[in-house]
């Protein structure tokens, strides 16, 4: 731990007017509780996705159509990291708190940019970092607690960043680690595990928030005697994967959780045959006792590698010509989902393609189990191609739901295919466990775009505006009650502003680096804010790379964290 | 990242020293003097003369002859195994290997000079972060690593010639004592990764 707050405050009280330094060190910490965790002001932003919706929304319209023109850099501050900046700046009144790559936690003055402390995670010098990079921390009473790449829960001060607890929740060396933003919620940390591709056999874990001890672990793969281990044949549940890698969502009322899972291993289905629940659905675990209380699966028997562990959208849809509380997902195998959510569990309403998807041949319009072309389904030995690619027509990158347009934004790519081969695996802990090789990666002949934002009206079912991109797009986004979609994800390092109802270019800005971070807005002083990090790596350099090949270009993409927050020039 | 794992392991064997002395001079603690040497030999990296073993599979623990490195073939997983008494090194991670056979024109000057009859070895460890490179592209003789598409050429020092990979695996040269595969110097390079951090210029508190 380096605690720069003191230093700063020390130089500042020195060079600059005593009122400065009080100003800057007088700035309190405000407790993070349920109710405001269900119930957030509008100024803050205190988790992942700012709601438990996982809405990707901000309530704040100063900064709208009218005037985006006008939002210009009023600070920024290196991270002193590389790799995938993915993490939202969280804000609690005038607070921020940003994770980065290989795991530092950095806390600053919202409004000034002032570094108030940095934890820094000592990573054991053996393990296997497959994905460096972290999506943020989750709030909760008066401290920060943030997940790490040595599969442990590390609970802060909020205000000093001294270390409160520190747990481990898996063996790094068996191949797990973590890369979410965890979620707080009555009492509980809860967070899920990495390492689909090494093995593993995923869970969700509940953490009490004071002490750090388990009050509840549920794995995404039954065991013998549970309902659903017999779709696994043999031992092959015990490493099956089923990874949960990206932030749950929360319906207070219900008092369920809902996480996304990711794809079985090895990853071509003939090496497991059977649907493998719970890989590549949503579960609904119970808040209080990590009970299994629902769920869908998008797709049975991967072989596509396409986790479905996005968040899930809690929004009211329409059916049967009534408004029900729903679940939407962009899922990666290139389908839009909506399911109703009860407390007796998960039901299918309608799905449909997002992007051009070869795979699917039906889905059954009363469960929306999909059937497939065969043909498109590698296996050990037999290659095949499919659409979308391997990282599908959205990966992790949050998609938004702004409640006045209705609209949900989608930050997708397209003209992607994948040619891909299964072949004979070991299995050894900790090591990849994929059982494939990428043979091409295919551009479709002709294709004019790859990235995309999407805006689909879920009350038509119709997408309403395209924005197309040469480069791929591996942006999250945010949108705002001030009309606007922010997100960056491409290639040429820029950060954008989009009329939410139009999907018109309003408004951009270059960056250091490619931006995959999740943008957040909050309120400090009257001041609205927009924040977000520009650091490019991980998937979307992969992705990048894999584009480049293909059509034997070179792209560049200079890499390095920064932290961008923008008002409106005064 | 290696030169901080061999002072520790320098630092080890200095406090195994003076336990040792102290043990010793009192003639009582031979078993737990064997105990750790068994630990700490296991997690120091490859010695001089150490000889190679199978890391996985059937073979596990037996050792690797020149007749079992098929040229141009994908790389065998190893570990160094101290020989006398016979302990594998296979105490860490970091002391992982990966060994190919490649035909003489493939060699630069500096890896011909590392090589035991064509067969290299390497740490099996990437510099980018820390992944088991297993993957081999048989066509171009090129060690991939699965997690983020590294590519090193094992002809040529192990150099990245693709991906993300900021230096070259290390080398570890070998040589053949009896026709056997034998290890001939410790590591050149460093072993595994370190994070970008210009943060770190002050050690943390």
């Amino acid at each position: 731990m380096i605690r720069h707050y003191a230093r700063a405050a020390a130089a500042v009280c020195i060079s600059l007017a005593a009122l400065t330094c009080a100003a800057q060190t007088e700035r309190g910490y405000s407790a993070v509780t349920d109710a405001r965790l269900e119930s957030p002001e509008p100024r803050n932003w205190l988790m992942f996705l700012r709601e438990y919706n996982s809405w990707s929304y901000s309530p704040l319209r100063d900064i709208n159509t009218r005037n985006v023109e006008d939002l210009v850099p009023v600070w920024t501050m290196s991270t002193g990291t590389a790799e995938g900046h993915q993490a939202p700046p969280i804000v609690n009144d005038g607070i921020m708190f940003v994770t980065t790559p290989f795991n530092q936690v950095i806390a600053i003055d919202a409004a000034t940019g002032d570094l108030l402390w940095r934890y820094r995670h000592q990573m054991p010098a053996d393990i296997r970092m497959g994905h460096p990079t972290n999506r943020g921390v989750a709030l909760y009473g008066d401290k920060v607690y943030t997940a790490t790449s040595d599969a442990r829960v590390v609970a802060l001060d909020a205000k000093t960043g001294a270390v409160v607890w520190n747990k481990a929740v898996e063996s790094y060396n068996t191949g797990y680690y973590m890369t979410i933003a965890p979620l707080a919620a009555r009492g509980k940390i809860m967070v899920g595990v990495s390492g689909g591709e090494r093995g593993i056999r995923g869970f969700v874990v509940a953490l009490d928030a004071n002490t750090g001890e388990q009050v509840w672990k549920s794995y995404t793969i039954p065991a013998p005697g549970e309902p659903g281990n017999d779709t696994w044949p043999g031992e092959s549940w015990r490493t099956g994967g089923a990874p949960v890698w990206v932030t749950g969502s929360y319906d207070p009322q219900l008092g369920m959780t809902f996480w996304g899972t990711g794809n079985p291993g090895p990853w071509t289905g003939d090496t497991r045959p059977g649907d493998n629940l719970y890989t590549n659905s949503v579960v609904a675990f119970d808040v209080d006792t990590g009970a299994l209380k629902g769920y869908h699966q998008y797709h049975w028997n991967d072989s596509w590698d396409w986790d479905e562990v996005a968040s899930p959208l809690l929004i009211d849809l329409p059916r049967d010509g009534r408004n029900v509380p729903g679940i939407v997902h962009v899922g990666r195998n290139g389908y839009l989902w909506e399911l109703e959510r009860k407390a007796t569990g998960i039901s299918f309403i309608r799905a449909w393609p997002y992007v051009k998807q070869n795979v699917f041949t039906r889905l059954d319009p009363v469960t929306g189990r999909p059937e497939y072309d065969m043909d498109k389904k590698p296996a050990v030995g037999k290659a095949a191609i499919y659409c979308p690619s391997l990282w599908g027509g959205k990966d992790w990158p949050p998609a938004a739901y702004n409640p006045n347009t209705g609209y949900l934004y989608i930050p997708a790519n397209e003209n992607l295919c994948q040619h891909l081969i299964g072949e004979p695996v070991e299995y050894r802990p900790g090591q990849q466990f994929t059982g494939a090789q990428t043979l091409d990666f295919i551009v479709a002949e002709g294709a004019t775009h790859i990235g995309e934002v999407q805006a689909w009206n879920l009350r038509t079912g119709e997408r309403v505006w395209t924005h197309e991109f040469a480069s791929p797009n591996w942006g999250p986004l945010m949108t705002t009650a001030g009309g606007l979609v922010f997100g960056g994800g491409t290639n040429d390092r820029y950060f954008r502003a989009f009329d939410a109802a139009t999907g018109e270019l309003l408004w951009q800005h270059r960056t250091n680096s490619g931006i995959t971070g999740v943008p957040s807005s909050f309120e400090v002083d009257g001041v609205q804010y927009i924040a977000v990090q520009s650091g490019w790596g991980v998937d979307a350099q992969g992705m990048t790379g894999r584009i480049d090949r293909a059509r034997g270009t070179e792209t560049i993409v200079p890499q390095g964290g920064v932290v961008w927050v923008f008002a409106l020039k005064r | 990242m290696a030169e901080r794992r061999e002072t520790a392991v320098a630092h080890r064997n200095t406090q195994r020293r003076r336990v040792l002395k102290a043990c010793c001079g009192l003639a009582l603690c031979a078993p737990a003097a064997a105990r750790g040497d068994e630990t700490e030999d296991a997690a120091a990296p490859p010695q001089p003369g150490d000889a190679l073993v199978f890391a996985y599979g059937d073979r596990a623990g037996q050792v690797i002859a020149p007749a079992d490195v098929a040229l141009g073939a994908k790389q065998i997983l190893a570990y160094p195994m101290q020989r006398e008494p016979r302990r594998v090194r296979d105490g860490t991670r970091l002391n992982q290997l990966i060994v190919v056979r490649l035909p003489p024109e493939k060699l630069g000057d500096d890896t011909r000079a590392r090589a035991a009859d064509g067969v290299v070895a390497y740490s099996g460890v990437c510099t980018h972060t820390g992944c088991d490179v297993t993957d081999w592209y048989g066509d171009v003789l090129r060690f991939k690593c699965p997690c983020h598409e590294s590519e090193f050429d094992p002809g040529d020092g192990a150099r990245v010639v693709g991906g993300p990979a900021p230096l070259p695996l290390a080398a570890l040269p070998l040589k053949l004592v009896d026709g056997a595969l034998v290890v001939a110097g410790s590591f050149e390079g460093r072993v595994g990764f370190q994070a970008l951090d210009p943060f770190s210029a002050a050690p943390p508190q």
